[in-house]
């Protein structure tokens, strides 16, 4: 059974007496340890198709099966409950909350779910010290660098113990090196099981995916697996 | 996240901006304060009444001319001049009266000028009975009072109150001279000891003289202004009321059905009265004080307003880490009520200790004044700062649980 089913998914958002039309009808799988990239221009729909199956928003018709439940019969408590769950978020705006530290930063998913006190401080921890960040976890977020803060954001986004890791443009607010290392994080992430998707415009930042899904004016335009040479380069270019 | 850890982030939320906080609580803050001041220094103010009243003695039972309504003052009290009240009255109270009517005192009053030598003071003069000194729980300091043959043998002789003594006689013994009262001379034989205020009234501004002297020579009337009788125990007043009661009305001539003519009063009655106008009074002041809270309460509701469009990416982000809306209610209305509980809990130190000022410093001057602080009126301080941070801060809570996460997290 595929992770993430969608059917003929349309989106649209209605005021007044205006229809934009955002999603025309998607259709694709994802299944369970992929890595996927949904590419496209700004405008293409990739934000809005990244919030639906991050349980953030809802379908406008068509169908959406994550593991195997129809997620268009959820209401707004259960889709909250998916996302508490199910779902981690990666913003490119990072979305830290500098006023508090950034092991708290860490824990504030748990905050929402029945994990023990003791057990969020453990796990969150552990987490910050997998991306490295053992030694800062009592700053204030707004005292870290760029590529700091998204290793806080992704620690944050795996404490839960997530089927799916969201990642919106994470590299957007870095510099290249930053931004790689990110990557790196997270295509490590991904050789260790986690089901990634990633939402960006730039085809190389795509490309360290092992699949993408282009997208244009709310049209999947094409959905191919990155070939081992685009791979390759890319590798290279963080082995460099 | 239990509801001690979402008062422990609220805290630490709170406490990160010290100085907006306290302005925000500022509102809170005063309106307690002022509830607890109002409260205590009301229930001080009626205690220093309360007290002064007692001081004349809670076994007394009083007798006025005319009828009145129960909570109503009476007639003489308004300074309308009853006659039929007399000292026979008084006399046949005694005689015919219960046990548990000890003694009773007769009253008559007039303001009249007094002279020694060159040296004249206009003062108030009580005509009574040798019974005065008991009843009321007078002390002589020197000489004695009239007895009870110049009580009815419209005697010369008058005994000074403190403050009259000082005034005519200063430091030199007036025991034994004479001054003028109108035209006619009075022998000197005592004087009171000091008594200070004691029902509205300076008791050592006044000189005593016996009770037919006053009526025949001085003020020349046959009735007394009013009677009070002393009962042994508490217990006995309503009887000895009763018993009173139908002395004098036999005396008076009251058929059955007929309003009594006098008024019998105790005490209690009487601080009644006074507990009554001042209880009002408070509940009309706390009444006041309570707008301060509600204009606190204003403050809260638009500091949290302002508070959530701020945080608008927060409260994105939590719900796109999987806050439910009833947490994102939840949260703000807590951060709300612990403003507003803390504002309480500062508004009841203030309060208190204000009011433990007032009531030392009244207590330094010489009044009889009791620090009340009750622990109702600090659990309503308590309850209302709660009840208010819920009621104001609902709508700031519900705005933001309604945010959408998208745009919020989207939010500049």
């Amino acid at each position: 059974m595929a992770l993430i089913k969608v059917e003929d998914l349309k989106k649209q958002y209605e005021n007044e007496e205006v229809i934009t039309k955002i999603l025309h009808g998607l259709t694709f799988d994802i299944e369970k340890g992929e890595f996927v990239s949904i590419m496209g221009p700004s405008g293409s729909g990739k934000s809005t198709l990244m919030h639906i199956l991050g349980f953030l928003d809802k379908l406008s018709s068509g169908k959406f099966y994550f593991e195997g439940r129809d997620v268009s019969q959820l209401d707004d408590d259960q889709l909250a409950e998916m996302r508490s769950k199910k779902i981690g978020f990666v913003f490119q705006a990072f979305n830290l909350l500098n006023r508090a530290t950034t092991l708290e930063n860490v824990i504030l998913p748990l905050l929402y779910t029945d994990v023990s006190k003791k057990e969020r401080t453990e796990r969150a921890k552990e987490l910050l010290n997998q991306v490295g960040l053992g030694h800062r976890m009592d700053y204030s977020p707004n005292k870290l660098s760029g590529g700091e803060k998204q290793r806080v954001a992704i620690a944050r986004a795996l404490v839960n113990h997530p089927d799916v890791v969201f990642a919106d443009e994470p590299t957007g607010n870095l510099d290249s090196k930053s931004g790689l290392q990110v990557m790196k994080i997270l295509q490590d992430l991904n050789e260790e099981g986690h089901t990634i998707i990633l939402v960006t415009h730039e085809r190389y930042t795509a490309e360290h995916a092992k699949r993408i899904i282009r997208l244009k004016d709310g049209l999947i335009t094409d959905d191919s697996p990155v070939t081992k040479r685009q791979l390759a380069n890319i590798n290279g270019e963080l082995t460099k | 996240m239990n509801l001690t850890e979402s008062v422990h982030s609220s805290w630490k939320t709170i406490t990160r901006s010290k100085v907006r906080s306290f302005l925000t609580m500022l509102g809170i803050i005063i309106g307690v304060m002022a509830v607890i001041i109002v409260m205590s220094v009301g229930a001080g103010a009626q205690s220093l009444i309360l007290n002064q009243v007692k001081s004349m003695g809670s076994n007394l039972v009083g007798v006025l001319p005319g009828a009145s309504e129960d909570d109503g003052p009476p007639a003489s009290a308004l300074g309308i001049i009853i006659t039929t009240l007399t000292y026979d009255d008084g006399e046949t109270i005694i005689e015919r009266g219960c046990d548990c009517i000890e003694d009773l005192a007769m009253y008559v009053t007039g303001n009249e000028t007094i002279t020694l030598e060159n040296t004249s003071v206009n003062t108030t003069f009580t005509g009574t009975t040798a019974s005065y000194v008991y009843v009321e729980d007078a002390g002589v300091a020197q000489g004695r009072f009239f007895d009870e043959s110049e009580e009815k043998g419209i005697a010369r002789v008058v005994v000074l109150g403190d403050g009259v003594k000082e005034e005519l006689f200063g430091e030199r013994d007036a025991v034994g001279q004479k001054i003028r009262i109108k035209k006619y001379n009075f022998t000197v034989v005592g004087v009171m000891e000091k008594r200070g205020v004691s029902g509205f009234q300076n008791q050592d501004d006044q000189v005593f003289i016996p009770i037919s002297t006053a009526q025949k020579l001085l003020l020349g009337i046959d009735h007394v202004s009013f009677i009070r009788a002393k009962v042994d125990v508490p217990d006995n007043i309503e009887k000895a009321m009763e018993n009173m009661r139908m002395i004098l009305r036999d005396r008076h001539d009251i058929k059955p059905g007929e309003a009594d003519d006098f008024s019998v009063r105790s005490m209690a009655q009487g601080l009644e009265a006074i507990s009554n106008i001042t209880n009002a009074l408070k509940f009309f002041l706390v009444a006041i004080s309570a707008i301060a809270l509600v204009v606190g309460g204003f403050g809260i509701m638009n500091i949290m307003l302002a508070t959530v469009q701020e945080r608008t990416r927060e409260i994105g982000l939590r719900k796109a880490v999987g806050a439910k809306s009833t947490h994102i209610t939840t949260q703000f209305l807590i951060e709300s009520v612990v403003i507003t509980f803390m504002g309480g809990v500062i508004g009841i130190i203030f309060g208190v200790t204000i009011s433990v000022i007032v009531a030392k410093v009244a207590q330094f001057l010489g009044y009889q004044w009791d620090l009340v602080i009750t622990f109702s009126s600090i659990l309503l301080g308590c309850g209302v700062s709660i009840g208010i941070g819920l009621l104001f801060g609902i709508v700031p809570a519900k705005r933001a649980s309604k945010l959408n996460a998208i745009e919020a997290l989207r939010y500049e």
